[in-house]
């Protein structure tokens, strides 16, 4: 792909100086928005990570006293994965990357819907207020992030934490859901010319699956979370027993949302590896529509799978045939994508930069986790592992290894994008094996603890747990101090007085993005690329 | 001289697995032993699933094992392709980079495999499946119904013995029972008797989760579950709560004896008499039950 362009000559062009409030709180310039976007996620990674922190404190040995009350202890697990989801992996990948690189790499002027953008944005940062006015009102929200009832119920969560935690999810909600409509609006007609949806980036092809998957699947998580909202405050008994409800269908209806949503959460960050595989192994991408389409449908299959969350709950053998057998499908569009990335630096010429090493990292713990994820499909041996370690081990390692890797790999690829500066590679380096092995330290132990039995969302447990438990923490630790390095990283980026070049990365580098200045300015592609 | 050392490599690592096996052999307690001598319990750094209580656990135990060494020989494959990339075109190694994109026998190669293994996984998979929902001809069934933050068990079969299991609060803890496992009241149940169970809660959800008979299903207000098994060994197996219900939802672990069948009708007149008191009063001062404090009318 090229530009017949030369952007650079428009680079100021229309550019007025805006005060700080015009430019921060009224934005409508898709670049600032992200820039809100990544700054919300930041904020969010800082509490929720320090609230992991806690709980690994709490846990480092059994019968300690960090938080020696239950309600405070429910309190921070639901803090903790309501933030990671919603304000820290969503934010930084959809709103917060997706915004500044889909219109740039699309050729596209801005958004489709700038002033709708700013909503979005706003719409989250109350939601923010919310989810943390969830934590510290009364006892706190204490019923998990899967928020079933009736633990969740007025009778056994009385106050108003519940409430604002549910409507947090509201806001979070619609934020996502307008920002989606404006993806798709984007990606459906703003491409620059020539590039028809064939020869479009991965990285939006990714954007635009993730927001076909948001306006599906919001929607139920919003109706689930109005009936219990109005189950607490209104009298009605959609999941109330005694009223002829059901707490199993809050669950499906839960999981109808939750499963899709993990791939929200993981989709996007397939997109920016492929980009960073390619760049540095100076490579295009092997079977670029094959790579497009395994994530449609990755995206297909996860609608029709959400009961595997629900193996032990209230379904009935035939049903978990055929959850299990439909989960386990989805592992083959998975096993095209991690096997044409490796056949995309075959016969390259690879280069290990920082992004490139969280690239790595990305797919070889990725693969780890989904093959957690092949036994937990088995509804048989499910039986044994549903909500014990083991499946905490699961699901942070295609999170806290795939999506936070895979935000980090966009991070360092293209931060000097965004800021004109380059991160320190000693220091990305150090970063990045500093925290590969202390999430590693963290969460492999936790396989052997979930085999040993031990039950999820425990502030106390057994002493034959303590060893394992032990070493997890440590590991925590780890991860904690490379987050230190990651914030000198920042400092050392943000003080930069270097000069980058529009394509810093080289021949490797393809996409649109590349072909502006860097820092990108305010305003790009004022004259329309057109691709060859 | 590189086979030889193969080869004494080879000789220790067997060693060390029969001794492993020996030690095991040797400290694992005499089954002949009192019915109660033996202890299921989690032991500090394991690495695996508990020693199996029953035929189900067991099963589950060999599945475990099966879909996990076809899931490790795929992330080995998988680490290994990668390594061999990294060695084989890294910058220094292959200055120059190909161009190759396409190549269809390879595509579909790598969506057939899969599919195989899947099937190998799928098929020992779905009977199991059949095996754990087979709860029919028991001998005896037990309705468990968890509570914030205790469990009630229920007799079927013997009328009226119906009562309440407890965790033992940390500062009561005696020798020999199991800080945050042990319970006043442990369920009684015979040894090599099919014995279902029929769950379901009186408030919130909870998890009646027992890792070594490999039984496990949500407690769900409003309607119930079953699930069963048979327990190899008179011994003692514990299980704990396994979905969040609250604040002392680390504190109703499950303790079941498993007795031999004489000694367990023995019991069932001894418990008819002594637990009719056994009421559903907590016998340990909890940090304040906040949800117990406020009912909705
Ligand atoms: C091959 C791909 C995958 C398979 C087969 C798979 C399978 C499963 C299954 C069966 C469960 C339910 C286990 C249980 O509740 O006992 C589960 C839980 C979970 N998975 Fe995956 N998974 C895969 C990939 C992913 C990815 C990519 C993500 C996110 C990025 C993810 C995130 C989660 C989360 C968050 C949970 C637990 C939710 C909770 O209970 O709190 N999984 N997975
Ligand atoms: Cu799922
Ligand atoms: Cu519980």
């Amino acid at each position: 792909m090229s530009t017949t362009h030369d952007t650079r000559a428009h680079a100021d062009h229309g550019h007025h100086k805006q005060s700080f409030v015009q430019r921060w709180l009224m934005s409508t310039n898709h670049k600032d928005i992200g820039t809100l976007y990544i700054t919300m996620a930041f904020i969010g990674a800082c509490v929720g990570g320090t609230l992991s922190m806690i709980m690994r404190q709490q846990l480092m040995y059994p019968h300690n006293d960090w938080v020696t009350n239950g309600n405070t202890w429910n309190a921070i697990i639901t803090a903790h994965g309501l933030l990671m989801i919603f304000w820290f992996v969503m934010p930084a990948l959809i709103g917060g990357m997706g915004n500044w690189f889909v219109p740039l790499m699309l050729g596209a002027p801005d958004m489709a819907f700038p002033r709708l953008n700013n909503m979005s944005f706003w719409f989250l940062a109350c939601g923010f207020v919310f989810v943390m006015l969830g934590l510290f009102m009364g006892t706190g929200t204490g019923a998990g992030w899967t928020l079933y009832p009736p633990l969740d119920n007025a009778q056994y969560s009385p106050g108003m934490a519940t409430d604002f935690s549910l409507f947090s999810l509201h806001l979070a909600g619609i934020s996502s859901l307008l920002g989606a409509i404006n993806f798709i609006a984007t990606i459906l007609n703003m491409r620059a010319p020539g590039m028809t949806m064939h020869k479009m980036p991965l990285f939006c092809w990714s954007i635009l699956v993730t927001a076909f998957l948001l306006v599906l699947a919001i929607p139920v998580l919003a109706g689930a979370v109005t009936m219990l909202i109005m189950d607490r405050n209104f009298g009605t008994s959609f999941f109330e027993p005694s009223g002829g409800g059901d707490p199993v269908l809050f669950q499906h209806l839960f999981w109808f949302f939750g499963h899709p949503e993990v791939y929200i959460m993981i989709l996007p960050a397939f997109g920016i590896i492929s980009h960073v595989v390619s760049t540095f192994s100076k490579k295009p991408v092997f079977g670029y529509l094959g790579m497009a389409y395994a994530m449609v449908i990755i995206g297909f299959v996860g609608f029709v799978v959400w009961a595997h969350h629900m193996f032990v709950s209230a379904i009935g053998t035939d049903s978990k045939i055929y959850f299990e057998v439909a989960t386990l499908v989805i592992a083959v569009p998975t096993g095209i994508k991690v096997f044409s990335w490796i056949a995309t630096m075959w016969g390259g010429s690879i280069e290990f930069k920082t992004p490139m090493l969280w690239a790595m990292g990305f797919i070889f713990l990725f693969v780890l986790g989904g093959a957690t994820g092949i036994v937990l499909a088995n509804a048989a041996l499910d039986q044994e592992l549903h909500n014990d370690y083991f499946l905490i081990a699961h699901f942070h390692y295609v999170l806290s290894m795939g999506a936070a890797f895979g935000i980090f790999a966009g991070f360092y690829y293209w931060i000097g994008k965004m800021t004109g500066h380059q991160y320190p590679e000693f220091w990305g380096k150090v970063h990045f094996w500093s925290f590969f092995i202390g999430v590693n330290l963290t969460f492999f132990p936790q396989h052997f603890l979930g085999l040993a039995g031990m039950p999820r969302r425990y502030p106390d447990y057994a002493d034959a747990y303590a060893g394992w438990n032990y070493v997890s923490s440590v590991g925590s630790m780890i991860s904690g101090l490379s987050t230190l390095v990651f914030f000198y990283v920042l400092y050392r980026v943000f003080t930069g007085k270097d000069k980058l070049a529009d394509n810093y990365w080289g021949e490797g580098a393809t996409t649109l993005e590349w072909a502006v200045p860097s820092p990108a300015p305010q305003h790009t592609f004022l004259d329309v690329p057109v691709i060859r | 001289m590189k086979r030889s050392f193969v080869a004494v490599l080879g000789a220790a690592s067997v060693l060390v697995l029969i001794g492993h096996v020996a030690l095991a052999q040797a400290t694992a307690p005499d089954p002949t032993a009192a019915a109660n001598a033996y202890v299921n319990a989690p032991v500090n750094w394991q690495l695996w699933f508990p020693k199996s209580g029953s035929p189900m656990q067991a099963k589950i135990d060999w599945l475990m094992q099966y879909v996990l060494w076809i899931m490790t020989a795929v992330v080995v494959f998988t680490g290994g392709l990668m390594v061999y990339v990294f060695i084989r075109f890294n910058a220094k190694a292959n200055p120059k980079p190909g161009t190759l994109t396409h190549n269809t026998l390879i595509e579909v190669i790598w969506i057939v495999v899969p599919v195989l293994i899947l099937a190998v996984v799928i098929i020992p998979s779905l009977n199991l499946i059949y095996y754990e929902a087979d709860d029919s001809n028991p001998y005896m069934t037990v309705t468990v119904t968890g509570h914030q933050w205790y469990w009630e068990y229920n007799y079927n079969s013997v009328p009226g013995l119906d009562y309440t299991s407890y965790m033992i609060p940390d500062d009561k803890i005696q020798p020999g029972e199991i800080r945050r496992l042990s319970v006043d009241h442990p369920m009684v149940l015979p040894v090599g008797e099919k014995i279902k169970f029929i769950i379901t809660s009186g408030d919130v959800l909870h998890g009646f989760y027992l890792p070594s008979l490999g039984v496990q299903k949500y407690a769900i207000p409003g309607t119930s579950q079953t699930s069963w098994t048979i327990i190899n060994q008179a011994g003692t197996y514990y299980g704990q709560c396994n979905q969040i219900c609250g604040l002392n939802h680390d504190a109703m672990p499950l303790e079941i004896k498993a007795v031999p069948l004489a000694d367990y009708l023995a019991w069932t007149k001894d418990a008819l008499a002594n637990y009719t008191d056994n009421t559903v009063v907590a016998p340990f001062s909890s940090p304040l039950p906040h949800n117990q404090l406020a009912l909705r009318d």
